[in-house]
């Protein structure tokens, strides 16, 4: 397999409500990708969207074939991902093997979403629908409800009470909400408060307002080039060290691991198996915190903690920049925003941004190695790219 | 291949009450989902049996939110429970108030008590139907 870079990356700003469509947000983030590295359109061999709910926001299917004409690639393959929300990381990670295997010199890969078209009752519809028709919605579970039972779960076998336990998904919050309030990118650029987290409306209990991400409209894309295309383009290439993916079924049927996330797990091992390294050699982590115990979930199934003790060490501040791993600088899922299809390549966008060193107040000093993580559904696709300077 | 058991026909039953699952002829995992290839094993030999309906409360919450169609069920439990068979389930809990639905009832025993049908929308394959539990 040959080595493939990110050569350039873009991304919107991240919203609520705001008029374009979902192939106007691409079209922006994929021109800033494109613009940056000086790649042409003719040069685009391939392009790949993730869109989760592209039907239901605009009577939208097919975007892909539509982006790629706005975008001046009509002619070029072009397909969508729907793996919910790590529809973009799919996509990118296609894009990886294509250029890898020698198909492709160059590939335009990404997401864009327009969720808060829909309006809450029916987002949250839709979102429950990468939970099981058949035997998981029938009960009435939404989105927040699947990580809501996972919460209690995690509070009971971990054995930390649930006071204890809302305490530390409080802070993931308020972490996510802290660097959110200097990415002027951001959906919420305001810092939360304590007082303010505490007394916002349960959703599903034991999850508050506060423990949740947004329904968001945004996109972002990449520049997927092999070295040697990419030595044209960019003095800074991002090499993709290492990518996995890896799938599941209902909830129900992840009984043996709940509330670890196999999925996850096992795409880890593949990206770090392929990278080479461990979660020892990784500086910075966009990690999949859709809700503040995703967050925690997540930082023990990639390895950085032991299993039970991810929310004690945010609470010592071993997850913020200049701790031990630093966790979405970004501001997350929850602070950045969450627009589905989109989130993968907003992942790749901050983790390509942080190794050049061009993210200011939020930079993690001398980072070289950085990881992306998304989490679809219940677990349904699990994602990990593994990112590290090639220059 | 012919399934042993569809979707239809597990739903069927369970709206009639019986909760139908599949056991392994090769390792003896049971499936509360209908499904063609064993997920511990990857054996195809099933057999069709009825669930007894007892189980232990492993999560669950208070939905505050729900989805639309269904904003005139909040707030409403959602409970997953392990039934002795083995396999979990997602179903409705009978008999407790949401406002007292904490950790306490975890691991406490439920039997199923009948269906509880989810009357369908416009984007679902018709009624689809949960077990509905009541504490013992």
């Amino acid at each position: 397999m040959r080595k493939v870079v990110i050569a350039g990356a873009g991304m919107t700003r991240f919203t609520g409500k705001q008029p374009r469509t979902a192939v106007e947000l691409f079209g922006e983030a994929a021109a800033e990708a494109i613009n940056e590295c000086g790649v042409k359109p003719g040069q685009v061999q391939a392009l790949f969207i993730g869109n989760y709910l592209g039907d239901f926001e605009e009577g939208q299917a097919q975007l892909q074939a539509f982006a790629a004409d706005y975008l001046g690639m009509a002619g070029i393959p072009a397909n969508r991902y729907e793996n919910a929300c790590a529809s973009a990381s799919a996509a990118i990670r296609d894009a990886f093997i294509w250029v890898a295997s020698g198909q492709y010199d160059i590939v335009l890969a990404g997401g864009a979403e327009c969720a808060t078209k829909m309006g809450t009752p029916l987002a949250t519809r839709t979102f429950a629908m990468s939970s099981d028709s058949r035997y998981e919605y029938a009960a009435g579970v939404t989105f927040p409800g699947v990580f809501a039972m996972l919460a209690h779960l995690y509070s009971k076998r971990y054995n930390i009470p649930l006071e204890t336990l809302k305490n530390y998904l409080y802070q993931v919050s308020i972490n996510s909400h802290y660097y959110g309030a200097r990415n002027p990118r951001a959906q919420f650029q305001k810092e939360l408060t304590l007082e303010d987290a505490r007394k916002s409306p349960v959703i599903a209990s034991p999850l508050q307002l506060a423990d949740c991400c947004p329904f968001t409209d945004g996109a972002a894309a990449v520049i997927i080039a092999s070295e040697e295309a990419a030595r044209k383009l960019t003095k800074k290439p991002v090499l993709i060290a290492g990518v996995g993916q890896s799938s599941a079924g209902s909830l129900l049927s992840q009984k043996e691991f709940l509330p670890r996330i196999r999925s996850r797990e096992l795409a880890a091992q593949q990206s770090y198996k392929m990278s080479g390294l461990g979660p020892r050699d990784i500086g910075v982590v966009e990690l999949h915190d859709c809700f503040s115990i995703a967050a925690l979930i997540a930082l023990e199934g990639l390895g950085f903690f032991p299993y039970g003790t991810a929310g004690l060490a945010m609470e010592k501040g071993e997850t913020k920049i200049g701790g031990k791993i630093a966790v979405n600088p970004s501001g997350g899922l929850k602070s950045k925003g969450h627009p589905v299809g989109a989130t993968g390549a907003a992942q790749a966008f901050e983790i390509v941004r942080q190794l050049r060193g061009e993210c200011g107040e939020r930079q993690v000093e001398g980072v070289k190695v950085g990881m992306t993580d998304t989490l679809g559904g219940d677990g349904g696709t699990l994602c990990n790219i593994i990112l590290r300077r090639g220059w | 291949m012919e399934a042993k058991l569809t979707f239809k026909e597990y739903n069927e039953n369970l709206k009639q009450g019986r909760l139908i699952g599949l056991k392994c002829g090769g390792c003896g995992e049971v499936s509360a989902q209908p499904r063609l290839f064993c997920a511990k094993c990857g054996g195809q030999d099933f057999e069709a049996i009825e669930l007894k309906g007892g189980g232990a409360i492993q999560t669950f919450t208070v939905n505050y939110v729900a989805a639309e169609g269904r904003e005139s069920e909040a707030p409403y439990i959602v409970v997953i429970v392990e039934l002795d068979e083995g396999p979990w389930v997602m179903g409705s809990i009978a008999g407790l108030k949401p406002e007292e639905a904490s950790m306490d009832i975890m691991g406490r025993k439920v039997r199923m008590e009948g269906p509880a049908v989810f009357g369908g929308d416009r984007y679902s394959a018709g009624e689809v139907a949960r077990p509905l539990f009541k504490l013992v």
